[in-house]
């Protein structure tokens, strides 16, 4: 379908620029307000041009944090929520990969009440099982670690069952292929499933990053201890920091620099993510 | 090289459905044996129990005389050509025909002159750095062959390798393959439902219907003396014509040269003759209904006139027959294939 009416034209651009606009001018702002010195939206106008304290804010942020209100220098705390959304995403990965691998590839009894199980999983979000959750993992012990922070958010029944999908469809001939081919299961899983299913890995490890980064409930409940604040839930311990008015300048910088990793994720798999998302061919 | 053995070999599903019900089969060392059937006969079923990729309800196989009942496909020693091909997308030419190879733990530089040996052999050497995705189907085809060659095999199992070629192509590699066997020499099992690709490939036919074996022979023999009703409609084309002995007037004349039992017979469309022979004969008064030419030849569709009942028969493309025009046809008593109807096999079995 191809129209050819200049209003159209113009009428659909505004509407692009207009939703470009809506969802780039907060981050726009936040960048400006980074730039500027402390008091500058104390007055009541905000400043749309960029202002000199630039380097000093963000030096500032990464190197002393503010201590004296508790919030540590943002460098560990970045690096604390790199582990984090490593650790999920590539524990998600390797489970959903393997229980997919499982409900589609062997027959065992139950194999259909399982992936059932597992499929109702879906409905049950972590907000929803969060006090459970939180005394099985105090229980355990793991309150204050890596463990603690990632293990609970690894089980995922989205990647299984995009997982099992995206299996199903691959031919059966190419199993038999194998086996004739002298391939037992994990050789076939690991020499052709897996890098067939790289476009989907790939799209998902986009997500589940961004899911494990953006986390904020988890972290904040079951870390008490500053070295394993993560940036997310460090931001908002430095708006609510001490008694003193928020130092908007330095919280501003700080989002600037969390919302950095997920988006250059984003950036370097932007291909394989919509290939991931779209290719249907094999 | 290998001998294959099926002893009452049969395979149920769930729900007593039973694909494949009691096969005895005796294929000899460097055979190209050739299964044949419509489709849901069994065939594939069949040969994928030979494979291993189907488990065997009951019977024994033996792959040179040894019990593989309960083996791993991979430790048969056979090699399977799929009818999509079942190239793995993300491998190269080369990776796919290593892959097996790999697997079977040969060295990097004996893989390398095999597969560059096979390659050779099926012309596809030029391609050994491309992924399948990159090839035409014909090339895609020899990809698949190659897969099978390469490790050199005692047999070759093919489940209709052709039927995703276009005609011209198809021709072209079913003559390959014929050469390849010849030269090769080593035992193969094909399944077709094209009955032109089983009688110009196959050593020995098996013609199989409803999980049971109709007839095993040579092409010949089973086009010349089909065993049964069903081997007489299936393997020829176009179809022999069957016409029951009641719907022929003056039968009396010859019914005396054919077995007691015979109440159907069949003639083959190029066994019908325009002009009265000498030796005894059959005689059908016929109008022809439509003149079909062919190429080389040409296809004459006519109505008895006693019961309406339709022939084809096979003429010169000079032929002056046409639509409408009122034909006496004969046939030699010698040509005619005498069936009944009720057991459905041939009468006059030696």
């Amino acid at each position: 379908m191809v129209e050819n009416k200049p209003w159209a034209t113009v009428l659909a651009h505004l509407f692009l620029i207009l939703g470009v606009a809506m969802v780039a001018f907060p981050i726009y702002v936040a960048f400006i307000a980074s730039t500027h010195p402390a008091g500058s939206f104390v007055s009541g106008t905000m400043p749309l041009l960029p202002g000199g304290e630039f380097w000093n804010n963000y030096s500032t942020v990464i190197t002393e944090g503010r201590s004296r209100a508790g919030t540590p220098p943002i460098g560990l705390m970045l690096w604390n929520s790199l582990l984090m959304a490593l650790a999920i995403t590539f524990g998600k990965l390797a489970v959903s990969l393997l229980s997919a691998f499982a409900i589609v590839y062997f027959r065992f009894p139950f194999r259909m009440l399982f992936f059932w199980l597992i499929f109702m999983t879906l409905m049950l979000p972590v907000e929803v099982r969060i006090v459970p959750t939180f005394q099985v993992v105090a229980d355990l012990g793991m309150l204050n670690s890596f463990a603690g922070l990632s293990i609970p958010l690894i089980a995922s029944a989205t990647a299984t069952f995009l997982f099992r999908q995206f299996f199903m469809t691959v031919p059966e001939e190419m199993l038999e292929a194998a086996r004739v081919d002298g391939a037992g299961p994990f050789k076939f899983f690991k020499d052709i499933l897996l890098p067939l299913s790289i476009t989907n890995i790939a799209a998902l490890f986009v997500i589940m990053f961004i899911y494990g980064w953006n986390q904020y409930l988890w972290p904040l409940l079951i870390t008490t201890d500053q070295s394993y604040y993560t940036i997310v839930m460090g931001i908002q311990r430095m708006v609510t920091a001490g008694d003193s008015e928020p130092l908007w300048h330095l919280v501003m910088a700080t989002v600037i620099l969390a919302a950095l990793p997920p988006t250059l994720v984003i950036l370097f798999m932007q291909r394989l993510f919509v290939k991931g998302l779209t290719e249907t061919e094999k | 090289m290998a001998t294959i053995q099926l002893k009452q070999l049969a395979k149920t599903y769930a729900g007593d459905v039973h694909a494949v019900k009691g096969i005895d089969l005796d294929i000899q060392d460097g055979e190209f044996i050739v299964l044949v059937g419509p489709s849901g006969c069994g065939k594939s079923t069949l040969l994928r129990m030979i494979a291993g990729l189907e488990a065997i309800s009951s019977g024994e196989l033996h792959i040179s005389q040894k019990l593989v009942n309960q083996l791993e496909p991979s430790e048969r020693d056979i090699a399977m050509v799929f009818q999509n091909y079942a190239l793995y997308p993300h491998m190269t030419v080369y990776n796919n025909l290593a892959y097996g190879l790999k697997n079977r733990g040969y060295n990097k530089a004996e893989i390398e002159t095999r597969v560059q040996q096979t390659a050779k052999m099926l012309e596809i050497d030029a391609f050994l750095a491309r992924k399948p995705k990159a090839l035409s189907g014909g090339q895609r085809q020899r990809v698949a062959m190659g897969r099978a060659l390469v490790r050199e095999p005692s047999a070759f199992l093919l489940d209709e390798p052709l039927s995703n070629l276009d005609a011209k192509l198809r021709v072209q590699m079913r003559v390959e393959i014929k050469q390849l066997q010849k030269r090769l020499k080593t035992t193969t099992l094909y399944v077709t439902h094209d009955q032109l690709e089983a009688l110009t490939l196959a050593d020995r036919l098996v013609v199989m219907n409803q999980g049971l074996v109709e007839q095993v022979g040579s092409p010949m023999e089973v086009y010349d003396r089909p065993a049964s009703l069903f081997v007489a409609q299936f393997i020829g084309s176009p179809a022999m014509n069957l016409l029951p002995l009641a719907a022929l007037t003056e039968h009396s004349l010859w019914q005396s040269h054919l077995p007691d039992d015979t109440d159907i017979i069949g003639v083959r469309p190029d066994e019908l003759l325009l002009e009265q022979p000498e030796q005894p004969h059959i005689r059908l008064a016929c109008r022809c209904s439509l003149f079909e030419p062919a190429g080389a030849e040409s296809h004459l569709y006519l109505s008895l006139n006693s019961n309406g009942q339709s022939i084809c028969m096979r003429v010169d493309s000079d032929c002056q027959v046409r639509e409408g025009d009122l034909v006496t046809l004969y046939v030699p008593v010698s040509e005619v294939h005498p069936f009944n109807q009720a057991t459905g096999r041939r009468t006059d079995q030696a």
